[in-house]
């Protein structure tokens, strides 16, 4: 019988949440690194009870905890983030030049073969990667040498926040950064191309052709497609079908194309799903309704999925790493608010049911199928 | 024998008790106090200074004799009554955020 494992990061902890099959009741431990901001945790595809978090705090700084039981006990890995050379200066939100300092961890992404093998996305923005289970931990600079100097905070930070790795080609990553944009390696990690061609952010950046500068909130890809990219921009829905190398808009008929977190399907790589906010100064959904959109065609033709979801005076958010599939035959899928809801649904999207009601904000949610 | 009391977050990181010793050879600077403190509980790594800058992290504070001593450099020698171990160490999180 399988074990569906929920790893959910909060603002004052970890939760653990686990359900059978059936995804109708669940237990929730936590919470865990009580106090602390859990801003990721994720499984190794390799060991599923290998699980990396990154635990970090305005006081004490970052850690990287690790558990090779299935989340029952950790250990603090190693928490030291040092940029190759001279990172140089960046642009700040002021257009003053700032220097490349760290901040925190905001995404940890386990490599497919190895489970010592292990990305983290930080903050101020660039990419490292562990072979040694997170005891070490090496920037991949090459990131930042495409135009670092002309990236700038979004207002969450300048962060690195997702991390795409592609099981069928393993040289190739995605990243996003915001406000930088969406970036591509096909040799992993040493050299980087910008993919943003065709994105728009006319307030922002007046020139149509810049290459970076951009504030992509989420990434989003079928493992069995890697050339398709799904984006959640600032503003906008895009998907691109070469790779990033061009990008098309496809908000279609949403509500507000603003929003964070975008995903496909586990098993129906045309079927993709974003969470509405009604803007950047605004962050609920429209008209305090909480609604999945789901497109069965790729983008461009959208549905509410409303089914036990929040109708009426939901004013939460969704952030960009809280929205999560499963890989059961009925797809699952999970959300946290930063009202502390997580919600699943047991049917790709059609009901939704809430499983933790009181957590503290939700910062991510990440999903395991265990045999 | 110093001692050392480290904040509720810290002890239960390392999974250590509230209270600590370290033995440490004359001079004690409060560098050598926490360098001594990471080599014995790794955990502790970096969460104390900013291992970037070699500056205390700005939220935490250091109390002996019912003295603030954050501001002293980190180069600088711990109260005599701390390395004699007559006195603990107080590593505190400041109360901020509320």
């Amino acid at each position: 019988m399988s074990t569906v494992r929920l790893l959910a990061g909060t603002r004052k902890g970890a939760f653990i949440l686990t359900s059978d099959t059936a995804r109708k009741k669940w237990a929730i431990d936590g919470p865990l690194f009580a106090g602390w901001e859990i801003y990721h945790l994720k499984g190794s595809p390799a060991d599923p009870n290998r699980i990396y978090a990154s635990q970090s705090s305005s006081w004490f700084g970052q850690v990287i905890q690790r558990s090779d039981d299935g989340g029952r006990t950790w250990a603090a890995a190693g928490n030291q983030f040092e940029y190759t050379g001279d990172p140089g200066l960046h642009q700040f939100y002021d257009g003053t030049l700032r220097p490349w300092e760290f901040k925190r961890v905001w995404y940890l992404e386990p490599a497919p073969g190895d489970p010592d093998s292990v990305y983290a996305g930080i903050e101020d923005a660039a990419l490292f990667h562990s072979s040694d289970g997170g005891q070490t931990w090496h920037e991949l600079p090459g990131l930042r040498q495409v135009k670092g100097n002309l990236w700038q905070p979004g207002a969450g930070g300048m962060c690195l926040h997702t991390i795409l790795l592609v099981p069928t080609k393993p040289r190739r990553i995605y990243v996003a950064i915001s406000a930088a944009g969406a970036f591509r390696s096909d040799d992993g990690g040493e050299t980087w191309r910008p993919v943003n061609q065709g994105l728009k952010s006319n307030f922002e950046l007046p020139d149509p052709s810049a290459e970076v500068g951009h504030c992509v909130h989420g990434l989003a890809m079928h493992p069995a497609r890697p050339e398709v990219l799904y984006m959640q921009k600032h503003w906008d829905v895009m998907r691109s079908d070469n790779a990033g190398d061009s990008w098309i808009e496809v908000s279609g008929n949403l509500p507000s194309d603003f929003g964070f977190p975008i995903a496909v399907h586990a098993h129906v790589p045309e079927t993709v799903y974003v969470v509405p906010i009604k803007s950047d100064s605004e962050h609920y959904p429209p008209e305090g309704r909480l609604r999945v959109y789901r497109s069965r065609s790729g983008g461009d033709q959208w549905e509410a999925l409303t089914k036990g979801l929040p109708q009426r005076n939901c004013f939460v958010n969704v952030l960009r790493s809280a929205l999560a599939v499963d890989t059961l035959d009925s797809c699952g899928l999970y959300l946290g608010t930063t009202g502390g809801q997580i919600y699943a649904s047991a049917d790709s999207g059609d009901h939704w049911k809430a499983i933790a009601r009181n957590l503290p904000p939700v910062l991510s949610v990440e999903v395991q199928v265990l045999e | 024998m110093i001692r050392v009391i480290l904040p509720t977050q810290l002890w239960r990181l390392a999974n250590i008790g509230r209270e600590v010793e370290l033995q440490l050879e004359p001079p004690v600077t409060y560098a050598a106090l926490l360098q001594a403190l990471e080599a014995q509980y790794p955990a502790l790594r970096g969460t104390i200074y900013d291992p970037a800058t070699a500056q205390r992290r700005p939220f935490i504070r250091f109390f002996a004799k019912g003295e603030d001593w954050s501001h002293e450099p980190l180069d600088a020698e711990v109260p005599q009554a701390v390395a004699s171990g007559e006195e603990p160490l107080r590593i505190v999180g400041a109360m901020a955020g509320g």
